[in-house]
């Protein structure tokens, strides 16, 4: 009888300190939520997204877009191919290396990135440019859509491949329209989870894209992004410009919310239609 | 669960021995050089990594008739039927030696496109592996559409394959449903009639019914009844019953060594061999 009891006393026990540790997790996020919303929301209105920054004014808001989308154009097609040729094809010493390789990329702080692509591109071209941006979040992106392909590739059951090559259809299109297709979902969540995460990257952009108080023209100037004005503006002495920078960050950090929240979405979906 | 078949020559289909019957005669009336198998197997080994799993068969496959591979688990009746169309060969370690002739012609030959073998040489797998992200209709059709043959009629092909694998009626109406939305034996059906589309010269078929109940095993036992009117057909099967229900001829493996071969009748009616017998009377396996 007491063994009983003290068996219920210890999972009691256990049970509040697991929800007490869990509430301890959850409260930076509440905060960092909360704050962000309540100090940003009033910076927000309309010209906030279209005009361009005054000397005391509003913010660039479609460039963190505009370099993001460079990223996933030079990340996703490697990435992916990448991780295809590691699930499909990668048996030998080499895939190991690639493997071992993208997970220590993974582990890269972000700012030594930043420093390569700075070396690789902006010193050669001795301009800040949105290209150089593009290019230090698509390393970033790399590893992750790397990774995440080939984990998702390597749950499509074998017996799918067989039936393919069974109906005699080359590896090569069995790969593409068989098993990518059927992980296509799967992978798809994976990469707007790695566009979350680059999507807030500040430090490389620091090196790379720098900053642009102007519409840039093209892909080889120096571009404005939401991090980089964040920073630029938190760490100005103007009243005007640090409340503008509470409404970038807000809006970066609704744009990551969506994108995590839709990643979500596209999962649970794809259970349900099973 | 296997019981000992005390008489076994009841399992065996009248329709069988006298087609067996008839083929024995056409054989000896037809000269030899057109009495060649559809399919033999010369000598052949298989291996994964260092293992030997199949040590050299010699068997023949007899056109538009079915043969069943019959033994206890791992004994290589699947790695035999494999190594028919080259499918052996796509497991990481694994490889073969010696000959396989279809139509005379070595399929491991140095010249020969291992993609064009398994478009002659069919395959129904174990489980029903219909392609979860296609429909009924794309799954009939995909043999053709992943190879890149766009068929002159695709609507007359989809009716046609799946009527002969009797899913019309059930499918008709559905035929954008996803293919993984049928049950386990109609799944199974339908990847036959994804087989079939291509219009394969051999159907390797590797224990269809181990997955399914026993209606559905029926069905299927009955479509390949039909099918061998137009097919070669080689099937796998762990259940004696099953190969004595369809088969024209019927080969025992035993430890990766063709133990026996003979007609269907022969083999459980009076096989030569004490450990055929010993099997297919349920003393062992």
């Amino acid at each position: 009888m007491t063994r009983d009891r003290r068996r219920k006393l210890v999972d009691g026990a256990v049970r509040v300190l697991c929800l007490l540790a869990t509430a301890l997790a959850l409260v930076p996020l509440g905060l960092v939520l909360f704050y962000v919303a309540s100090r940003g929301i009033g910076g927000i209105d309309a010209a906030f997204f279209t005009e361009l920054p005054k000397p005391v004014g509003e913010s660039g808001g479609g460039m963190a877009n505009a370099l993001v989308g460079l990223a996933c154009l030079f990340g996703i097609p490697p990435g992916v191919l990448a991780g295809v040729y590691l699930a499909e094809f990668g048996n030998h010493r080499f895939a190991k290396l690639v493997r071992f390789s993208a997970d220590v990329m993974s582990g890269i702080p972000s700012i030594t990135v930043g420093i390569f692509v700075y070396t690789l591109i902006v010193l050669r071209t001795k301009s800040f440019s949105a290209l150089a941006g593009g290019v230090a979040l698509a390393v970033l992106m790399l590893p992750t859509v790397t990774r995440t392909t080939e984990e998702l590739l390597r749950l499509v059951p074998e017996s799918l491949r067989e039936a393919a090559l069974g109906l005699g259809v080359p590896k090569w299109r069995a790969t593409l329209r068989v098993v990518l297709r059927t992980a296509a979902p799967g992978i798809a969540t994976g990469i707007m989870l790695a566009i979350a995460r680059v999507a807030g990257e500040t430090a490389p952009l620091l090196f790379t894209a720098f900053n642009n108080a102007f519409w840039p023209t093209g892909l080889a100037q120096p571009t404005a992004s939401l991090p980089v004005q964040i920073y630029t503006y938190a760490v100005s002495p103007y009243d005007e410009w640090h409340r503008k920078a509470w409404a970038a960050a807000l809006v970066l950090v609704a744009m990551v919310l969506l994108l995590n929240v839709s990643a979500r979405l596209l999962v649970r979906h794809r259970v349900r239609s099973r | 669960m296997m019981q000992p078949l005390q008489s076994s020559a009841l399992l065996v289909r009248p329709a069988t021995s006298a087609r067996n019957a008839e083929r024995a005669n056409a054989r000896a009336s037809t000269p030899a050089a057109t009495d060649a198998p559809k399919m033999r197997a010369e000598g052949l080994k298989a291996f994964f990594g260092n293992v030997e799993v199949l040590k050299g068969v010699t068997l023949p496959v007899e056109e538009k008739t079915v043969t069943a591979i019959i033994g206890p688990s791992g004994c290589g009746k699947s790695t035999f039927i494999r190594c028919l169309n080259r499918m052996h060969e796509v497991v990481q370690g694994a490889r073969v030696s010696g000959k396989v002739l279809l139509d005379q012609q070595d399929i491991y030959g140095t010249d020969v496109d291992p993609v064009r073998v398994r478009r002659r040489v069919g395959m129904v797998f174990q489980k029903p592996n219909p392609f979860p992200t296609m429909t009924i209709r794309e799954n009939v059709l995909a043999g053709l559409k992943l190879n890149g043959i766009r068929p002159k009629d695709p609507e007359e092909l989809v009716e046609r394959a799946l009527r002969q694998v009797a899913l019309w009626d059930e499918v008709k109406d559905a035929l954008g449903r996803s293919g993984t939305s049928l049950s386990g034996g109609q799944q199974q059906r339908l990847c036959i009639a994804r087989s079939l589309a291509l219009e394969p010269e051999v159907l390797l078929m590797d224990e269809p019914c181990s997955a399914l109940d026993p209606i559905a095993t029926a069905r299927v036992e009955e479509l390949i009844h039909e099918l061998r009117e137009r097919y070669t057909i080689v099937i796998v099967t762990h259940n004696m019953q099953q190969a004595a229900r369809v088969a024209d001829f019927t080969a025992f493996f035993y430890l990766g060594e063709l133990i026996e071969y003979d007609s269907t009748d022969v083999i459980f009616t009076g096989p030569s061999e004490k450990r055929t017998e010993d099997y297919i009377t349920g003393r062992f396996g």
